[in-house]
Parts: structure tokens; C-alpha cells; sequence
């Protein structure tokens, strides 16, 4: 196998770049180690098109948030992915608070972001009539929006393969081949590819891949944020994403609704050795209990349906690092993308592009050529929606699959589990299943639709439903076939 | 838009029951929406014996005890839409489903019967901590998958929880070959029947622990172990205790909410303590014409007083279709004392001359033994007292109360639980 460009890491850094660079003349190869992209940092996070008021004007963090917020809403209406820009509001609660948000809308303001106010009193609680009744000021910021993370980053891969991108999933990088500290290419699961260009997207691992081809200047530690999500009873208690003061470390526990018409509230954040372990604690579950009630009041722990938790990458010098290995030619390392990385991805996307424009005519005397044709919009799949019945209907009536309801609690068809299944970057497992179709993310938690998308993934695959995962890897659902365990133990008597 | 006299949303045992009691009862044009490609509900799965005691006198599995109703079904003219998903229900009785054969269904009904079950709370319901690997499911979940479509979850067991369903599910994968190494429950006692728990844990050898929980469960891609700990009195898990146990499979037996979706989304409000609907005596909401029955109302513990309550507001249904109601100047009220955790009926709506008696269905919140069950007016004037030996959260309470006893100036009713003087 040959490519101009491997790509390391399915998350929204890698697909964003994998997008943004099929708009070229290249062959690019893009690698997974799990059975789907969007599996660590970019799966479970807040959700959140930052302002980018937070980070410093002269950080890439800071610049790179600023730069991608807008391109937001062209970009998911391309891709067909929900987004809402409903505004931020980060609640101060005393004077020292309020100079707080001075500054930080200050800072925001040197870098361009407008329409920022400061709220107070009554006006405040006109716009959030649930906040904490102690709370005093917000620093109202309009451009910030809530987006599922997940879905994104699905749709940034879909998009990039029907460009020509070529994803592997299940695909593990064993080792890169260098000569003279120059990339030749990669050793995988799947065999050798050679490449001129790595792009290491990997995330909390990119320091071992870096490591791979011989640059150890990378050190990723990993800090886990812990979250609630609540029963869409609870979808519009809240109108913004209400965020605290943060502090040094991370912006804090906020309060927000989520696209789809959740509550979501978290994360906290502390560190952790294991950069798989995605574990919740009680300790860390009542923390963000506490914080959120600390911006809203109400709260009913109750009508939880989910908690989970995502993993922070962050480096040693708390800013990204994108660019050239200084050690290894080839090399691209787009690292320690922590917050506000999502919302940044799209203009380090551009900004991975430029690396390999320059690479390219440096090393290689050659130009990076646009292709005639880029098809920047993803098809609309339908997706129920009980405000347009009609359409539904008709739908329904030319493919009866579309009105199998599986997914009774969100209310998903038959149809859009199999045009799941079948997308570009197919779902072969409940969680891929439930990460584009929303199926099992209800407040019974698949309890009822869970054998039933199952069957329908095997029915589709021609896979035995004993093969089916949860999640890819050994997350097997089903162990054997009724009266398999007896046959095993040689208890079954058929007589 | 499609016209029904009587619209039934469920065909589970609630469902069927209310729809066949409503036909013997003159109605003519009956319509049963039941979302799963089959009647029956839950019952398909139960595939245990154990029902029918009391409304059949005799010991039927789920299954048989599902056909009984559907045979009885196909020998009337009440329609059934199968596969058919109700979107929304107004208070105008406007029901809006879709199914794969017709569509978008719209349907007007002169009166509607709520029978949409309930379903089971899940691992977040309890806060149990942990990784989130393949091999954790509820255990109705896991009942589908071993009794329906034929597969074993699960070889080694930790069961969370002591309602029915886990009792049943422990004897079941013990059966089929798994070891199920333990029950555990937080509180001090049995959530399920005294009978489950003898015929399913005791019989087979399997530990139930009380005053026990699940701290935490491990596992990447599947479950590998859990970390049981013991509990407090306020159910918080008290550190130092902790044991690993290693399986591959949790179940989680946690309890059943009542499915209120769709009430809630018309605007009926809800008992807390029930999770369904606030019904008066003839299971009718607090929208005239919408009536609710069987675990949707309130999770029973047998199936056959799910047939029972159905049956009333069958009857109901038909009388409000016939205009044969007759409605009391002011509802009673039915009060409980603190160790009561819920009463159906929770009012008393309507004067019937015939009947005798007022049946009530309740909860203790924690088990009462050598108690009298009391019924006062408003005045606190004991009407009625019922000694009971035994009560537990786990069984139902059923109360035959006299009509006669109320009077037309009785404003409310308080029920109550005390030790019996010796």
C-alpha cells in the first residue's frame, strides 16, 4: 500500500484534517486502531463551539478558537449535523468575579469576538430564570453554540471518504520506518504503508506515535472530566451554556443543553496514569452534581439516564502543538489538542494543510493542487422529526423501513439504523449504531431496542448475532447460542 | 382521520384485558395499538410459570397466559394495529401513530385506555459506578435475549437488585449453565415475592446479600469483575467493606418506572410516588374519557391484578362511551400515612349503587408485621380496619373497602397503618 499522506487518528483533529486535505491531488490514508472513528476525547466532551474568549490572543489555542468558531455554521449545514448557536453565559457571583469577566470579555475583544455584553440582575435572570439565585453577573457571549461532538467528527470522516479518503478502522499503528530521521512510511495492523507525510492526530497517544519515528519531545498526560446527562424532561431548563468562573486548570463544571434536547452537566478534572480508563466515580459524580448546582438551581439527580467520562490530552506547555517535527522529516504532529480543540479543529485543519503545502514544495519541489471537484455536502439521511409528520409520511410510503419504530424512547426508525449501517463510514456495533442514529440514547438506555438493533446490524452484515459488539475489540453482547454453555460443560441431554 | 368509540394504547395484558371488558360491555368499535410486532407485552418473555393464579386458578406460563386473552380476541371485531408507535396523544382524545404498512395514522377516539407498561430502570437509576463494557444489562433485557431470541448473555452472573425479573433471570441462567454467583440488594429485604426468592435463589443454592451493592464495575470491552460493597442504613456503601468478585455479565433488577411519556406530554399529572398517572376508583385520569390501567398506572406485583384493575376501566371506558356515569358533587380524597408509599385509587369520583365494594391497591415502604390497616374519615372516625400479618414493599396490598361505609358528605378518606395491640 502507498499514500501521499497517513493520517494518525480518527478523532475530529484527523478527520478534520482528512476533509480538509481531500479538497487536494492526494492519496490519503487515514488510521484507526478502534472499531469506529470519534472514540476517545472527540466522543465524550461538552459539546461546545467555544466564543474563545478564554485562552490568551497570543496562544494557538486562543487564535485557532477564534478562527474556527464561524465557520460553524456553513460547515454543519454541509455536513448535515445539528448545531445551535444559542450563547454562553459565564456567571460571576461577587466583584472579584465581575472583574473576571471583564477581562475576559477584554481579551475576547482584542481578538475580534463581538457581541459580547455583561448581564446583570434582572436581565440575567430573564435569560436564565433556573440560575442559582445568588448568582450576580454573566459575561453573555452570542457566538458560542452546542453541537454532538460525536456526529461531527462521523461526518467530517463520511465527508472525507467520499472524497477519496480511504479510512481503516480496527487498525493499529505497529511501528513507523524512518531513514536518515526522514518518514518512509507506516507498519500496521493491516500491513506496510509507505508515505512521505505522517500526519499524528492520535490524541492522548500522540506522544507514543511521535516516539515511533523517533521524536520523544512530546509528553501527553491525561485528565479525565466526568458528566450527567439528564431525560429530555430537562432539555430547555436552562436557554445557554452557563459556565463558571474557571479556573487555572480547565473552564469548569457548566450546565448545558445539548443538541438533541438533553441536559448535560459536567465535567470536573483530575489525572489520570491509564489513558483508557474511562471509568466514573461517586466522588467524581457528586462533584459535578455539586458544581452544577452551584450555577442552577433544581436539579433532580433522578432523571439521569447517562454518566460518563472523556479524557482531556494536554502537554506539558498547556498550549497545542502543530507543526513539523524539529527531529523527524515528514513528521507532522498535531498534538495536545485540549479544549477548546474541538471548536478549534476546523482551522487546524487549514492550518495541517498549509504544513503540507509548505512540506511538499520544500522537500519534494511540488505544488499542492486543488481538484476539480470537492463534494463539500453529505447527503440528508432522514431523521425522524415529529414537527414534520408529512414529509415522514411520505417517506414511510415509498420505504416502509422508515416506519418500524425501534428505538421507542427517541423514536428511531428501521430505516435510519440500516442507512447507518451502511454509510460511509459504516456503524457495525450498538455504540456506532447509537452515535449516528441516537438508538439506545434514550432514557431506558437500549434496555428495550438494544436486541433489536442488534438483530438488525446482523441481518444487514451477514454476521452471526453472537458476532455483534458493543463497541468493537471483545465487547461481545451475546456469548453462544441457548444451551451453548451446557454443551461446553457436557450438562445437555437432548433426549 | 380514522373514528374509534374506544382507542387502547398497548396490547399487553393491560391492553388486552381492558379492550375484551369493554367490548363485553357493548362497545363496538375498539382499536388496540400495541408497538411490538406481537400482543402480549412483557408476558412473551416471561416464559416461567406463575400466573394465572388467582384470575385463572390455575398455573400458567406468561405466554399461555397472554394467549388466553388474544384467543379471546380473535373471536371479536376490536381491531389490532401492530407495529404501530403512538407519537402523541392531545386531551381532545386525538392519537397520532405511524406504522410501516399505512403511515401516519390519525385517529379520533371517543374515549382512550392508557396501557403502555413500564420499563426498567436502568444502572443510572442506581449511580453505580464504574466502566461501561459490553455485558451489562437489565435484567429484562437479558430475559429477551436468552428467551426470545435465543442467546446467553452472560456465563458468570452478579445480579443487582432483588425484583422479580433478577430472581427470575438468576434460576434461568442457572439452567442454562451459568453461574450466578450472587444477588445482592441494598436494602435490608427482598424487593420481589417471598416465593420468587425461595423457588429461584434458595432452591438453586444462590446467595442473596442484603444491605449490598455494586461500587464500582471494571471491564474495557467486556465486564471482567464487580467491586460489591456493604451498605448503610442510608444505602451509602461503607468503605473497607469491598470484595472483588469476578464475572463477565451484571444484571440490573432494579425496579420498573411506569412509561409516561405520553401522558406527561398531554399534560396528565403524575403521582410521585406511583410514577403513573393520578387516577380516580374507575382508573379514569384526570382527563374525563382518558383512563389508565396496569403497570402503566402503578407497577403491580401479579399479572392477574393487572387483568383485574384492566377490566375496571374496560368497563369504565364503555359506561363514559354510553354516558352512564354517574359523577359524585365532590371527589374523596384518599390519604396515606407516612409508611404507606402509594394507594390506587387516589380519589373517589362516582356513586355506584350496585357495586359493594371499593378495591384498593397499595405499598408499604418497608416491611410492617402483626399490623391493622385502618380507614377514617375526614373526622379521623375509623370506617373500616384489616389485620395483616405480613406486608412487604415487594408484594401488593389489596383492601376490599364497603361503599356503603362512605357517605355523601365524606370529603376525604386516610388510611393507615399501625401494630396490632395485644
Amino acid at each position: 500500500m502507498e499514500a501521499d499522506v497517513v493520517i494518525i487518528g480518527g478523532g475530529v483533529v484527523g478527520t478534520a484534517i482528512a476533509r480538509e486535505l481531500s479538497k487536494y491531488e492526494l492519496k490519503i490514508i487515514l488510521l484507526e486502531k478502534e472499531e469506529d472513528v470519534a472514540m476517545g476525547s472527540s466522543k465524550a466532551n461538552s459539546g461546545i463551539i467555544h466564543a474563545g474568549y478564554n485562552a490568551d490572543a497570543g496562544t494557538l489555542r486562543g487564535k485557532l478558537n477564534v478562527r474556527a468558531n464561524p465557520l460553524f455554521d456553513k460547515l454543519c449545514s454541509e455536513l448535515k449535523v445539528p448545531f445551535k448557536r444559542i450563547g454562553s453565559l459565564l456567571i460571576g457571583f461577587n466583584e472579584d468575579d465581575l472583574k473576571v469577566l471583564k477581562e475576559k470579555k477584554e481579551n475576547g475583544e482584542k481578538m475580534g469576538i463581538t457581541g459580547m455584553k455583561i448581564v446583570s440582575g434582572e436581565d440575567l435572570f430573564k435569560l436564565e430564570p433556573n440560575l442559582n439565585e445568588k448568582a450576580r453577573f454573566a459575561l453573555f457571549a452570542p457566538s458560542a453554540g452546542i453541537i454532538s461532538s460525536y456526529e461531527f467528527t462521523i461526518a467530517l470522516a463520511d465527508s472525507a471518504v467520499i472524497n477519496g479518503v480511504k479510512i481503516y478502522l480496527d487498525t493499529e499503528l505497529i511501528d513507523i520506518e524512518t531513514e536518515n530521521r526522514r518518514v518512509l512510511g507506516v507498519k500496521t495492523s493491516r500491513g506496510f504503508i509507505k508515505t512521505g507525510i505522517i500526519i499524528n492526530a492520535a490524541g492522548l497517544f500522540s506522544d507514543n506515535i511521535a516516539g515511533m519515528a523517533g521524536d520523544n519531545s512530546i509528553e501527553i498526560k491525561a485528565y479525565k472530566g466526568e458528566y450527567h446527562l439528564f431525560d429530555k424532561k430537562w432539555g430547555d431548563y436552562v436557554n445557554h451554556i452557563i459556565f463558571p468562573v474557571p479556573d487555572r486548570k480547565s473552564k469548569g463544571i457548566l450546565v448545558t443543553p445539548t443538541v438533541h434536547g438533553n441536559l448535560l452537566i459536567g465535567p470536573n478534572f483530575y489525572a489520570v496514569d491509564d489513558k483508557d480508563d474511562l471509568g466514573v466515580s461517586s466522588a467524581g459524580l457528586e462533584e459535578i452534581y455539586q458544581g452544577a448546582g452551584k450555577l442552577v438551581s433544581g436539579l433532580d439527580r433522578r432523571d439521569v439516564i447517562a454518566s460518563y467520562a472523556g479524557l482531556r490530552a494536554k502537554t506539558e506547555g498547556d498550549d497545542f502543538i502543530i507543526g513539523h517535527s524539529d527531529l523527524v522529516k515528514g513528521l507532522i504532529n498535531v498534538a495536545g489538542i485540549q479544549s477548546p480543540g474541538f471548536t478549534a479543529s476546523p482551522a487546524i485543519a487549514e492550518m495541517v494543510v498549509d504544513l503540507v503545502r509548505e512540506y511538499l514544495a520544500r522537500e519534494k519541489k511540488q505544488e499542492l493542487r486543488k481538484k476539480d471537484y470537492f463534494q463539500s455536502e453529505l447527503a440528508q439521511r432522514p431523521v425522524f422529526t415529529e414537527a414534520d409528520l408529512d414529509e415522514w409520511d411520505e417517506l414511510i410510503k415509498k420505504d416502509a423501513a422508515y416506519g418500524e419504530i425501534i428505538c421507542r424512547c427517541e423514536k428511531i426508525s428501521k430505516g435510519e439504523i440500516r442507512d447507518a449501517i451502511h454509510g460511509p463510514v459504516p456503524a457495525r456495533s450498538l455504540d456506532a449504531v447509537k452515535r449516528r442514529t441516537r438508538a439506545g440514547a434514550g432514557r431506558c438506555q437500549g434496555a428495550f431496542c438494544a436486541p433489536r438493533v442488534l438483530k438488525i446490524i446482523a441481518e444487514e452484515l451477514g454476521l452471526k448475532p453472537t458476532e455483534i459488539t458493543k463497541k468493537g475489540g471483545n465487547s461481545r453482547i451475546l456469548l453462544t447460542e441457548t444451551k451453548g454453555l451446557l454443551l461446553q460443560k457436557g450438562e445437555y441431554h437432548d433426549d | 382521520m380514522i373514528d374509534y368509540d374506544l382507542v387502547v394504547v398497548g396490547g399487553g395484558p393491560a391492553g388486552l384485558a381492558a379492550a375484551l371488558e369493554a367490548k363485553k360491555n357493548g362497545i363496538e368499535r375498539i382499536l388496540i395499538l400495541e408497538r411490538d410486532k406481537y400482543l402480549g407485552g412483557i408476558l412473551q418473555q416471561c416464559i416461567h410459570n406463575g400466573f394465572g393464579l388467582l384470575y385463572f386458578k390455575e398455573e400458567l406460563t406468561g405466554p399461555e397466559y397472554a394467549d388466553r386473552f388474544i384467543k379471546k380476541l380473535s373471536g371479536t371485531n376490536i381491531d389490532v394495529k401492530t407495529g404501530t408507535m403512538v407519537v402523541r396523544i392531545n386531551r381532545k382524545k386525538e392519537i397520532t401513530a405511524l406504522n410501516s404498512k399505512e403511515g401516519l395514522l390519525f385517529i379520533k377516539a371517543g374515549a382512550v385506555i392508557l396501557a403502555m407498561g413500564c420499563r426498567e430502570r436502568t444502572r443510572e437509576a442506581v449511580r453505580i459506578p464504574g466502566d461501561r463494557p459490553a455485558g451489562i444489562f437489565t435484567a429484562g433485557t437479558a430475559q429477551r435475549y436468552l428467551n426470545l431470541e435465543g442467546y446467553m448473555p452472560g456465563k458468570e452472573v452478579v445480579i443487582l437488585g432483588s425484583g422479580d425479573i433478577g430472581l427470575i433471570m438468576a434460576r434461568r441462567m442457572t439452567l442454562e449453565g451459568a453461574d450466578v454467583k450472587a444477588v445482592l440488594e441494598i436494602m435490608p429485604f427482598s424487593s420481589g415475592l417471598m416465593r420468587n426468592k425461595v423457588q429461584c435463589l434458595d432452591d438453586f443454592g444462590i446467595p442473596l446479600l442484603l444491605k449490598h451493592t455494586i461500587s464500582r464495575i471494571n471491564g474495557k470491552d467486556r465486564v471482567e469483575s464487580v467491586i460489591i460493597s456493604k451498605a448503610d442504613e442510608n444505602m451509602s456503601v461503607i468503605t473497607g467493606t469491598e470484595k472483588e468478585i469476578p464475572c463477565d455479565t451484571v444484571l440490573f433488577s432494579v425496579g420498573l418506572i411506569p412509561e409516561n411519556e405520553l401522558s406527561r406530554e398531554m399534560g396528565l399529572s403524575l403521582d410521585k410516588a406511583t410514577g403513573g398517572p393520578v387516577v380516580n376508583e374507575l382508573r379514569e385520569t384526570e382527563v374525563r374519557g382518558i383512563f389508565a390501567c396496569g403497570n402503566v398506572l402503578h407497577v403491580h406485583d401479579l399479572v392477574d391484578y393487572v387483568s383485574e384493575e384492566s377490566e375496571i376501566a374496560g368497563r369504565a371506558a364503555a359506561a363514559y362511551i354510553r354516558d352512564g356515569l354517574e359523577r359524585r358533587e365532590r371527589e374523596i380524597i384518599v390519604e396515606r400515612a407516612e409508611n404507606i408509599n402509594y394507594i390506587i385509587p387516589q380519589k373517589i369520583s362516582f356513586i355506584d349503587r350496585e357495586r359493594e365494594m371499593i378495591k384498593f391497591f397499595m405499598r408499604v415502604k418497608r416491611p410492617e408485621e402483626d399490623v391493622r390497616i385502618s380507614i377514617a374519615d375526614g373526622e379521623n372516625k375509623k370506617l373500616a380496619s384489616y389485620k395483616r400479618d405480613l406486608l412487604t414493599p415487594g408484594e401488593m396490598l389489596v383492601i376490599n373497602f364497603p361503599e356503603k361505609l362512605i357517605k355523601d358528605n365524606t370529603e376525604k378518606i386516610k388510611m393507615f397503618i399501625e401494630k396490632e395491640r395485644r
